[in-house]
């Protein structure tokens, strides 16, 4: 069976590292923060000035000032710090922290990165922090469904969409599997309820598969 | 100028406006926007201005309301299109407003290069997007870079928690995000805090913007509205 949207959280979750300074993007990669267990002193950052977020703030813990990305009211856990936006900026473009996690409209075989803009007449271009976190963080997980609602693969040769990065995405979540992008191609990692055989079947990348 | 001026009324504060000024508008989202002092610019109607803030407005206050009010020529922001932007999307798709969109960090970064005496630095956010399209690019150790331009304001407008008799001031949590930058970057800057104490009253330690870069302050009522919760 493919993943749900809560088991690929969790999956990526699994992979963050104790200790770790991360940034998880609006969107399904908040959810990420449901599986990081608090002994595992994961440090969350959000764009908009605070390392140390915790959950979502319910009833009187919701105060105005105190907000994720997303414009959504959230709690400070202890040892939390908050700072300017060129401070703020300066950690992800600097290259401080250790992983951020995007949503993705397509990732290309290179890695490559569109996720801000689909071009479609009418749609009025945002990209917010999306650019900065692409090139700044040390790894780009990215977590996505692998295909989209039309069925067309979103992990692709080369990108259709306007881009968002160059070559910046270190591994892609799917609900289907995980894949490395490495300088010689894309590897496979893991596969839910799929074999690599329908994966090829179905993406016109070509899939290395790690053997062990 | 050297101390900061403290007015009576958010009106003489933004009374500093002129037709055409670039304006540096605090806030992310909600959180930070100077409310009173927006408020005070339509009041005062100032017009054709170019606007520098991360987003495009909110619902029908703030940000939202001065665009809404037709002062604005041309935003430069991050992300304008939200659930609530309607306003902002209305006069853009009706060709009412004009659009530069520029990554969160290369806004933050331009404005301080701006406060800071910076002509233009090497950034590698965007390269080989098309937000660098046209722009200069450097490969400096093996890296590309886009060459990125100071933005400066005429007038800032921002809010802040507190603010001491001289002008220094503190924030509160979330709400200090552009602040502190866009203080740096404006010929003038205004600010709208919930409290102002005597020189001396706030810890110089934990002085997030110096008085230096503060030129008008004035305190308003704490305004209450609501956020929506987690969905």
């Amino acid at each position: 069976m493919p993943l749900d949207p809560d088991q690929l959280a969790a999956r990526v979750a699994q992979d963050i590292e104790p200790g770790s300074f991360v940034n998880l993007g609006i969107g399904q990669p908040t959810k990420v923060a449901d599986h990081l267990p608090a002994e595992i002193g994961v440090v969350l950052h959000t764009e908009n000035g605070m390392l140390g977020m915790g959950p979502a703030a319910v009833g009187d813990e919701i105060d105005p000032d105190l907000t994720n990305a997303g414009k959504v009211p959230v709690t400070e856990l202890p040892g939390a710090a908050y700072f300017h936006h060129a401070d703020s900026f300066a950690m992800m473009r600097g290259g401080h922290l250790d992983v951020c996690v995007l949503g993705a409209f397509q990732v290309s075989a290179s890695g490559d990165l569109a996720n801000w803009d689909t071009g479609a007449p009418g749609s009025i271009p945002a990209v917010g922090g999306a650019m900065d976190l692409a090139i700044g963080a040390k790894r780009v997980y990215v977590m996505m469904t692998l295909f989209a609602r039309d069925g067309s693969p979103k992990l692709v040769p080369t990108c259709t969409y306007p881009l968002t990065g160059v070559g910046c995405v270190s591994r892609v979540y799917t609900d289907h599997a995980v894949f490395e992008i490495t300088p010689d191609g894309v590897r496979v990692l893991e596969s839910f309820g799929t074999s690599v055989e329908e994966l090829r079947a179905r993406l016109e990348v070509p899939l290395a598969v790690d053997v062990h | 100028m050297s101390k900061a001026q403290i007015f009576a009324s958010p009106d003489e504060a933004v009374s500093v406006v002129k037709d055409g000024d670039t304006v540096l508008v605090g806030g992310f989202g909600l959180a930070g926007m100077p409310f009173d002092l927006i408020d005070a610019l339509i009041r005062h109607g100032a017009g054709d201005l170019t606007v520098v803030s991360n987003n495009a407005g909110n619902g029908d206050v703030g940000l939202a309301a001065l665009l809404k009010a037709g002062q604005v020529r041309k935003i430069l922001c991050s992300f304008p299109r939200q659930v609530d932007s309607y306003v902002f999307d209305d006069l853009y798709r009706r060709g009412k407003i004009e659009l530069e969109v520029v990554p969160q960090g290369n806004l933050a970064e331009r404005m301080r290069a701006a406060g800071a005496g910076i002509g233009a630095f090497y950034c590698p956010t965007g390269v080989g997007t098309p937000l660098a399209e046209g722009k200069e690019t450097r490969t400096i150790d093996g890296r590309d870079y886009v060459l990125e331009y100071p933005i400066k304001g005429d007038v800032a407008l921002i809010s802040a928690h507190t603010a001491d008799t001289l002008g220094n001031l503190v924030y509160r949590k979330t709400a200090r995000n552009f602040g502190p930058v866009m203080a740096t970057a404006a010929t003038t800057t205004v600010v709208q805090v919930s409290s102002i104490v005597d020189a001396g009253h706030i810890d110089p330690e934990v002085v997030v913007t110096p008085s230096i870069y503060v030129d008008r302050v004035v305190q308003v009522e704490p305004r209450h509205y609501t956020v929506q919760g987690a969905r």
